[in-house]
């Protein structure tokens, strides 16, 4: 398939929209916050399944309101009879509170309760993963760019983080706009963004560098219309496999990969768009041209 | 970039062929074939317990200054320094010397041989303890490789006597391995509830026998109370320890029919043992766990045969686990349980049927995508899908990797990702089609064009995955390795088998191909 879209007309509108976006969702990640589960704030998550369909999250509560636990969320967690019990208390010491609360349950709910999953995270250990979840982000993001930089100019090393920063920080606030859950699976997630939205940029780079060449005398901006649109075939073709493969992970994948993949298909889509939109039109601002290529160049062959 | 010799189609078969029998071993158990590889499944898969334990030195350096104050004090005593002011803080002992003897004191402190006060690391070229003076007053605390040394001796007796009492419980094939300088992962696989484990990894349990005194002592004593309430005073010296412990096992007294706990001592214990019990007939014997009496009978006779009983307020369970903790030993220093995750086997076992119905739909979905996209070059590239995973399979199995449900995640998305080297192909192809007359210079041209692009493309994923490796933390480590293995196993379908099967066709049918 062939595509002519004239980008140039939208590019500016479409910076408009990320900045816009990119505002939104560094108001709501400082004002609001990212709703961190137990794997880096610490604490308890009990997963049980009932045999009594009658059992409603308010007697769950009820029963666990006995034992000083202070902050719980109870919920309902895929299927019917399945709860999800969330307990802030940190305690340095766990060794009885999960019996404690094992055995308040099925005294209340007068039956044999079965444990799917249950998971404590001590304050020191929640927040050593909150620490190396940042610090393995902010290495990826280097990494990318010093490749990029390696591997093509700066300005496109430049213009590549700037899509990157626009997907993780977008990624985020969604997050945070819609109260989803940020775990240990949500910093795969996001790395594995960063690497497939860094492939999609890298692609589309490349076909602007060879076009550079090609065509020295066209500007820069119709350089990367014409680079997005012949690379606009497989962008679409990849990013639609790969949803297929996430959407499926999604609907069929059972609630513990549910905010892995909707991570995933929120940044397949971001990383698309900030490859068209936010990689490509931002080498104008950077001043690329043919002789940013030239001038590596003249540098190898003195 | 179409023309493949001989022995390159050799290679590229017999390194798919290898890899995919190694995939089909999972299918398989036999236990006694030489390459009885299989993939582990996580204990997010299979169900289980993972525990995260940390050591607390705090006690431990405490204790070890404990020990070092009457050596000190001797050393001072011998060496002719006037000493004052003497005391131990958590840290560190502090004191005054008098007189100006700072060079004279430093140099004996710091000898490097025959030093018994203050031990040399010969593999760190360091001492154990370091020293600060101040206007005469001189702190002596744990160097920086001191302080290591001891954790790391701390660590490594801790996971043994870990296993030990584990090994006693009878989980099967416990995983026990030290984790960064102060941690133990303990990972129990089939474990449905850890909570009797836990409570047992949570004691120290040492054990020692100890007087029970009116009478003023060189060692001091200190006032406890006995098992049922009451208070007593405890003489501080140490007659035995659980150290000279050699077995201990649950027993129902014959008489009362109540629970307790025979033991059996070594010679060293016995000989002692039979001493003291011999010349404190009459006396209380405070029987001292974890600093706790757990029981103060009076000695009636001379115990000299090298075994004894201790009874209390014990259940069954107390007892069978009291023995099980004496006859493990005791930890070094108290262990605190930092993280716990717990997966029960129903779980597990949902876990893995939506993991692999979404694969099997991920798979076809995409399958069926190609093919409409592609026609018969996306048959190819479908050919190189399931190449792919099978090899991807092969590689895990060969490395005996662990499989956990982000790591079929994982897998799904090399599904969604690995096509992409061929669709960056194909669509190369089909541009250089519209200039080229030529069909195989323009496949040709394709290849080689779109290579530096599917490897930069490939390579990016491939650093990130390298990052969640080192810094991924459990099941999220299975999703780097299925990811990153899968990009390498991409790379080569894409370029080595797709490559072949598209040129095998191409040039036999010149005329008529169509992308």
């Amino acid at each position: 398939m062939k595509y002519n879209f004239n980008f140039i007309n939208y590019f500016k509108k479409f910076n408009y929209l990320s900045l816009i976006l990119v505002s939104i969702s560094l108001t709501f990640i400082i004002f609001k916050g990212l709703n961190y589960g137990i794997d880096f704030k610490g604490g308890t998550l009990i997963e049980i399944r009932l045999e009594n369909k009658d059992i409603k999250v308010s007697d769950i509560r009820e029963s666990l309101k006995r034992i000083n636990l202070g902050d719980i969320n109870v919920k309902n967690f895929g299927e019917e009879s399945d709860f999800l019990i969330k307990i802030e208390k940190k305690l340095n010491n766990n060794e009885t509170l999960i019996t404690e609360i094992k055995e308040t349950l099925d005294k209340d709910l007068n039956e044999e309760v079965n444990y799917r999953r249950v998971e404590s995270v001590g304050p020191k250990v929640s927040a050593e993963l909150l620490k190396s979840g940042i610090i393995s982000i902010g290495l990826a993001l280097l990494m990318m760019l010093f490749y990029i930089w390696f591997r093509f100019e700066w300005q496109f090393s430049l213009g590549s983080i700037i899509a990157l920063f626009h997907d993780v920080i977008v990624t985020l606030g969604v997050f945070s706009i819609l109260s989803i859950e940020i775990n240990l699976s949500i910093v795969a997630a996001v790395l594995t963004i960063v690497g497939y939205s860094m492939n999609d940029t890298v692609v589309i780079y490349d076909r602007i560098r060879e076009n550079l060449s090609k065509y020295n005398k066209l500007e820069i901006n119709l350089i990367a219309n014409l680079s997005v649109n012949e690379t606009l075939s497989r962008t679409l073709i990849t990013s639609v496999t790969t949803l297929l493969a996430l959407f499926s992970i999604f609907i069929l994948g059972g609630e513990i990969l549910k905010g892995f993949s909707f991570a995933m298909i929120m940044g397949v889509i971001i990383g698309t768009y900030s490859s068209i939109f936010v990689a490509s039109p931002v080498l104008k601002y950077l001043k690329v041209s043919y002789k940013t290529l030239e001038k590596k160049e003249e540098k190898i062959v003195p | 970039m179409l023309n493949f010799t001989k022995i390159k189609i050799i290679s590229i078969y017999f390194i798919f062929f290898l890899l995919t029998s190694f995939a089909i071993l999972n299918f398989f158990s036999n236990e006694e074939s030489l390459f009885n590889k299989k993939v582990n499944l996580g204990l997010d898969l299979q169900g289980g317990s993972y525990l995260l334990l940390e050591i607390d030195t705090k006690p431990l350096i405490k204790e070890r200054l404990q020990d070092k104050v009457i050596q000190i004090k001797k050393y001072l005593k011998n060496n002719d320094f006037k000493f004052d002011s003497f005391e131990i803080n958590e840290n560190s002992i502090n004191f005054n010397l008098k007189d100006d003897v700072e060079n004279r004191f430093q140099k004996l402190f710091f000898s490097t041989k025959n030093n018994n006060i203050n031990q040399y690391i010969d593999q760190y070229r360091t001492h154990q303890f370091d020293l600060l003076i101040e206007n005469n007053n001189y702190t002596i605390y744990f160097s920086k490789y001191g302080l290591l040394t001891l954790n790391n001796a701390a660590v490594k007796q801790s996971i043994e006597i870990v296993r030990r009492r584990i090994d006693d419980l009878g989980t099967k094939e416990p995983t026990i391995i030290q984790r960064g300088e102060k941690r133990i992962v303990v990972e129990l696989p089939g474990l449905k509830d850890p909570s009797r484990i836990k409570n047992l990894l949570g004691k120290t349990a040492q054990l020692n026998f100890r007087l029970v005194t009116d009478e003023e002592n060189d060692f001091g004593s200190e006032k406890m109370i006995s098992e049922n309430g009451e208070e007593v005073i405890v003489n501080k010296k140490i007659i035995m320890s659980g150290e000279n412990l050699v077995d201990a096992q649950p027993r129902l007294d014959n008489q009362s029919n109540k629970p307790m706990v025979s033991f059996t001592l070594d010679r060293y214990g016995a000989q002692k043992f039979g001493k003291v019990t011999t010349n404190n007939v009459g006396k209380r014997l405070a029987i001292v766990l974890d600093n706790k009496i757990i029981s103060a009978p009076v000695i009636r006779e001379a115990i000299t045969g090298g075994s004894g009983t201790i009874s209390g307020n014990f259940t069954f369970q107390d007892v069978t686990d009291l023995a099980l903790l004496l006859r493990s030993g005791a930890l070094p220093t108290p262990i605190n349980i930092v993280e716990e995750r717990t997966v029960g086997p129903d779980l597990g076992k949902d876990s893995i049927i939506s993991g692999a119905i979404s694969l099997v739909i991920g798979f076809l979905l995409v399958v069926l995508y190609m093919f409409y996209k592609y026609r018969l070059f996306g048959l190819i590239a479908n050919v190189s899908l399931i190449s792919n995973l099978s090899m991807l399979i092969g590689v895990l199995t060969i490395l005996e990797a662990t499989l956990t449900l982000p790591g079929i995640a994982g897998i799904i998305l090399t599904v969604g990702m690995a096509v992409d080297a061929n669709v960056l192909i194909f669509e190369r192809i089909k541009e250089e089609l519209k200039t080229e007359k030529s069909v195989i210079h323009a496949f040709d041209m394709g290849y080689s064009r779109a290579k530096i692009t599917v490897l930069d493309a490939n390579l990016t994923t491939l650093l990130a995955t390298v990052i969640l490796f080192f810094f991924g933390s459990g099941p999220v480590k299975g999703f780097a390795v299925t990811l990153g293995i899968g990009i390498v196993t991409t790379l080569f379908s894409a370029y080595f088998i797709a490559r072949h099967l598209t040129s095998f066709y191409v040039l036999r049918n010149k005329e008529s191909i169509k992308l």
